[in-house]
């Protein structure tokens, strides 16, 4: 397992809150620290009090895995702008964060801190929706194979992940955009048309994701089930609501590009996802 | 094919198209007059919009069997709009109108260019009905009086429906004979309408009834004029014809354009004209025989010029109709040739038989009109939408009450307001509809491994969002198979239904299928196939076996086939189960919808268990085949690498490799204790069938065998592949054992 040529993540941070969940999210994050072979620093904004650093490092104490590489670090401020800096500061490559599974209407303009953090941090961020103490194998990795520059790299991503974490399969969701058919479907010969169309898309489309796998190094595809899977419906929605279907374990995708006010109240892409989360989430970015 | 071979076929259906729209035309003669009439415009007015209407759209329009030409649902409007604009002069009102009609026809024309052929699907079914029965009742109130002859009745269609029954006496108090001859045209015609189905001849039926009430009425003029007698009936009485028709067309009068009324008006033409067009073109595709799909914007388009062009020389608006369009596919039309003959089949009645028409009394005209009426309102419509559900009665009285008092608009509106009150009050939240209206909900994709498409939805499907499901399956070409989950949508209502059902015909009858998946655990208020469904809360769950989804229906007729047993109750009697490695730490608390031979050695089931607990708790929703083995076979577990995810987690056994099967041991996962005993198990024709079939996944635990495909409810087809193979499967596997 540490064979590997490439190695992605180094250090992770989490930012915990003294929340009911508080557990389950410290050893949910270590486990992944363990499994990514990572340093693992935990950030907690607020003061430090002797009870709550007891109350940490039992639940440290008590991880199945070896906790040299967990590191503990107390900071005050605003949570928000305290981990954006740290991120930075500390040179993290994966930022942990728990997140709630449905977003309400209230939570979705006011943004809740995780989501917001999602939206503004430099690195990649994993979203998770459902920590658990016991382990629950992680098998298949949903990824997105859009037609954009950072696809290649979510892609080795999730090829990296899954080698490290387990996983026996990954799908490749091509989403293709319904205006590429260029054919409305108004009767039965434009419809003849449209699926020929749709047809030589999806053939293309399989063969530009073939090429991005046949790429990367076969140390991390290797035992892995690839399979692809064209969906023609609204980009960033249709993924989430597959991964939601095929009941996957992680779901892989690109950053989003920007993100106004706009956005939001217009969701596009990553939004819709963010706003609903099928699964646990890794966005990731360079 | 060819256009060559084209032409030649068009050419030979040529004769076909002709009498079909020779028969067409004998019908929309007289309802062209009596819907001009109806409405108070110019009886001819009505002629010249299925004339120009059958000229424009057959020759740019969308669509193969229509029929084009004035529509009774326009009735009331035009009506409404034809003694308010004018202020009383109904001449005046009836040029404003023709204005309005130029406009709602550009307005049309917009809307085909908008790609809005998907109007018609924001209305609630229920609502639509309603809707359609005010117009009957509005038609069937004023007509009633003119068959009667009493042509001077006016008011509100409350008014004149009150004024029935003093019409009626009127006829015995004050005693008129022309009234009273009238009457007695009007009567008979009526009794003609009725009863003309219900007379088995086949030469009775070479005419169809409007016009038998034409020729008898007509020849009853000419009785008097061989007996040299004036005829009884002054022409207030009869209907009224321009001596010239070319030379008398009406036009247009533009200057109230800018005033409320007009722009009411105008929009509500277009609404009605849009939705009664849209409605039929759906249904005359359904009746269409090589079931060609029409292209509905196209036909939207062809239906708004074809409308401005009517009402700039004086005719009613142009719409699809459906009854008209219905005599023309039973009378063997096959292309849009007929619609073009049925309007000149007309302008050849209309300039031979000018002095008969003159001779057509208004009370027969009445009565055809007072049958249709009657037709939209039957008290059967709303039976049949009683019978769907409690709440449909409401929505459909609110929009018929709401449309009798005020306006169509008014009505329609207060349809599609209280049918989504009514879907809030049924779940309780407002959130469900308000947080998802604007998120697409439908996935759809073509699994690879089976090649049939998938659609799953999410949230609820309503009028509100069909449209999006819609615009799904109608991508789809028809002859492929499509299986509809509707497992993680927590509502369907009323008006998806009864529009999926719409889908399923036409996939069957192009040799596609739809299936519908996920619905069983939705609790319905009636029997009906088309009831509101709503998923159950987990304690609710004792009721769902009260109401069959069709699905279950299926499994019901499939069991008699096979002359087994189906039970759609919740049974939790599922420790058979624990003893599969599968199902080891797997909790099952029930199955249900379980379906078995009489000596229950092969049992199907549908089964809902946990994986994970709390927040990572998902359901997960699974077919499983049961079958009883006659002899001890080993522990063993089969699949197709990656078929299913959970399986991973049989941990401990190995890949059990099998001599001289390489391409076996590549596509299969075998696992198991007893490595020999296994090996033995797996004969060269045991291999053979499972490598020539399709992935499933196997288990035994030594006593039964358990099959199981996929992560979700398999459709009825796919169940009884199952079965097949599950039969197979235990013959070879017993055979094996004998030896």
């Amino acid at each position: 397992m540490n064979q590997l040529l490439i190695k992605l993540y180094n250090s992770i941070l989490f930012g915990f809150a003294f929340s009911p969940s508080l557990k389950v999210n410290i050893l949910e994050s270590s486990r992944i620290a363990y499994y990514l072979n990572c340093k693992l620093i935990l950030l907690h904004v607020g003061e430090k009090t002797a009870e709550k650093a007891a109350k940490v490092n039992q639940i440290i104490s008590e991880t199945e895995q070896s906790n040299d590489a967990v590191e503990v670090v107390w900071k005050e401020g605003d949570p928000e702008k305290i981990i954006i800096t740290a991120c930075i500061d500390l040179k993290i490559d994966l930022l942990i964060l728990g997140a709630l599974q449905h977003e309400n209407k209230f939570q979705f303009y006011v943004g809740s801190i995780a989501r917001k953090l999602t939206r503004k941090v430099h690195c990649s961020v994993l979203l998770l929706i459902k920590p658990t103490e016991k382990r629950v194998p992680c098998k298949h990795i949903v990824v997105n194979g859009l037609d954009a520059p950072e696809t290649p790299m979510a892609i080795e991503h999730a090829f990296y992940v899954s080698s490290l974490l387990g996983a026996q399969q990954i799908t490749i969701v091509e989403e293709i955009l319904p205006k590429e058919i260029q054919v409305d479907v108004a009767d039965d010969r434009s419809l003849k048309k449209a699926n020929i169309i749709k047809q030589r898309i999806r053939h293309r489309e399989d063969s530009r994701v073939n090429t991005i796998v046949c790429s990367l190094p076969e140390n991390i595809t290797k035992g892995i089930k690839v399979k692809t899977q064209s969906i023609f419906g609204k980009r960033g929605y249709s993924i989430g609501h597959y991964a939601e279907v095929v009941r996957a374990d992680l779901l892989v995708m690109n950053a989003p590009l920007k993100t106004s006010i706009w956005d939001r109240i217009f969701p596009h892409d990553i939004e819709y996802i963010l706003s609903d989360l099928p699964t646990d989430l890794l966005i990731v970015r360079k | 094919m060819t256009a060559k071979k084209k032409n030649s076929n068009f050419i030979a259906t040529l004769p076909k198209n002709l009498f079909s729209g020779f028969v067409v035309s004998l019908i929309a003669l007289p309802l062209g007059l009596g819907l001009a009439l109806a409405s108070e415009a110019p009886p001819i007015s009505g002629i010249i919009a299925a004339v120009v209407g059958g000229i424009v759209v057959s020759i740019l329009g969308g669509s193969n069997v229509t029929i084009t030409g004035p529509g009774n649902g326009l009735v009331i409007v035009l009506l409404g709009a034809i003694t308010t604009l004018g202020g009383g002069d109904l001449y005046a009102g009836y040029l404003f109108t023709l204005a309005a009609i130029v406009f709602s026809g550009v307005l049309m024309l917009l809307l085909g260019f908008l790609k809005m052929g998907r109007l018609a699907d924001f209305f609630p079914a229920s609502a639509i009905e309603g809707m359609l029965a005010a117009i009957g009742l509005g038609i069937l109130a004023k007509q009633f009086h003119i068959m009667i002859g009493h042509n001077n009745e006016h008011g509100s269609i409350i008014h004149l429906l009150l004024q029935i029954p003093e019409g009626l006496i009127g006829l015995y108090q004050d005693y008129h004979i022309e009234e009273l001859i009238a009457a007695i045209i009007g009567v008979i015609a009526l009794l003609i309408m009725a009863n003309y189905s219900k007379i088995r001849n086949k030469y009775l039926h070479l005419i169809p009834a409007p016009m038998w009430i034409l020729i008898l009425s007509v020849g009853f003029s000419y009785v008097f004029v061989s007996l040299g007698l004036p005829y009884p009936l002054r022409e207030e009485f009869l209907v009224n014809i321009p001596n010239n028709v070319l030379s008398n067309l009406a036009f247009p009068d533009f200057s109230k354009a800018l005033d409320i009324d007009f722009i009411t008006t105008v929009f509500a033409i277009t609404l009605i004209a849009s939705i009664e067009s849209l409605l039929s073109i759906k249904a005359v595709d359904k009746l269409d025989p090589e079931r060609r799909r029409s292209n509905v914007n196209k036909d939207l388009k062809a239906l708004g010029l074809a409308t401005s062009l009517s009402g700039l020389v004086g005719g009613l608006n142009v719409v699809t109709v459906i009854a008209r369009s219905s005599v023309n596919v039973n009378n063997g039309a096959t292309n849009r040739s007929a619609n073009i003959f049925h309007a000149l089949f007309l302008v050849i009645f209309v300039l031979l038989f000018q002095d008969q028409l003159r001779r057509i009394p208004l009370a027969a005209l009445a009565a055809i009109l007072v049958f249709t009426g009657y037709k939209l309102a039957t008290p059967k419509n709303l039976q049949k939408v009683a019978r769907i559900g409690k709440e449909q009665i409401i929505i459909f009285l609110a929009t018929l009450l709401t449309t009798l008092f005020t306006n169509l608009i008014s009505g329609i509106a207060m349809g599609i307001l209280v049918t989504f009150i009514i879907h809030v009050v049924l779940n309780r939240s407002l959130s469900l509809f308000v947080n998802h209206i604007a998120k697409p909900n439908i996935l759809m994709f073509k699994e690879k491994d089976a090649g049939n498409y998938y659609i799953s939805v999410k949230y609820f499907a309503t009028f509100l969002n069909f449209y999006k499901l819609k615009n799904k399956l109608d991508i789809i070409p028809e002859n492929e198979n499509v299986i509809l989950d509707f497992s993680h949508c927590s509502f369907v209502d009323h008006t998806v239904m009864e529009g999926l059902e719409n889908y399923v015909d036409t996939f069957t009858k192009k040799e596609g299928s739809i299936e519908i998946i996920g619905l069983d655990k939705h609790g319905a208020d009636s029997k009906h196939p088309f009831a509101i469904r709503k998923i159950l809360p987990l304690n609710k769950l004792g009721t769902i076996e009260k109401y069959f989804t069709k699905r279950q229906r299926l499994l019901k007729t499939l069991a008699k086939e096979y002359q087994w047993s189906y039970d759609p109750k919740k049974s939790e009697k599922t420790k058979f189960l624990n003893k599969f490695i599968f199902f080891k730490n797997r909790k099952v608390p029930y199955y249900y919808n379980s379906f078995y031979d009489n000596t229950k050695t092969f049992h199907l089931f549908d089964v809902e268990f946990n994986e994970g607990e709390f927040i990572a708790k998902e359901v997960v929703k699974t077919t499983i085949l049961h079958i009883k083995v006659k002899h001890q076979i080993p522990v063993f577990s089969l699949d197709k690498e990656g078929l299913l995810d959970f399986v991973y987690g049989m941990a401990g056994f190995k890949d059990i490799e099998l001599e001289n099967h390489q391409d076996f041991n590549k596509r299969f996962f075998l696992s198991g204790e007893h490595t020999k005993d296994i090996q033995d198990l797996f004969t060269n024709e045991l291999i053979l069938f499972l490598e020539s079939n399709p992935y499933y996944h196997i288990e035994t635990n030594g006593s039964s065998i358990l099959i199981l495909k996929k992560e979700r409810l398999l459709s009825v087809k796919e169940i009884k592949a199952m079965l097949y193979f599950g039969k197979q499967l235990n013959h070879l596997l017993s055979e094996t054992v004998v030896v």
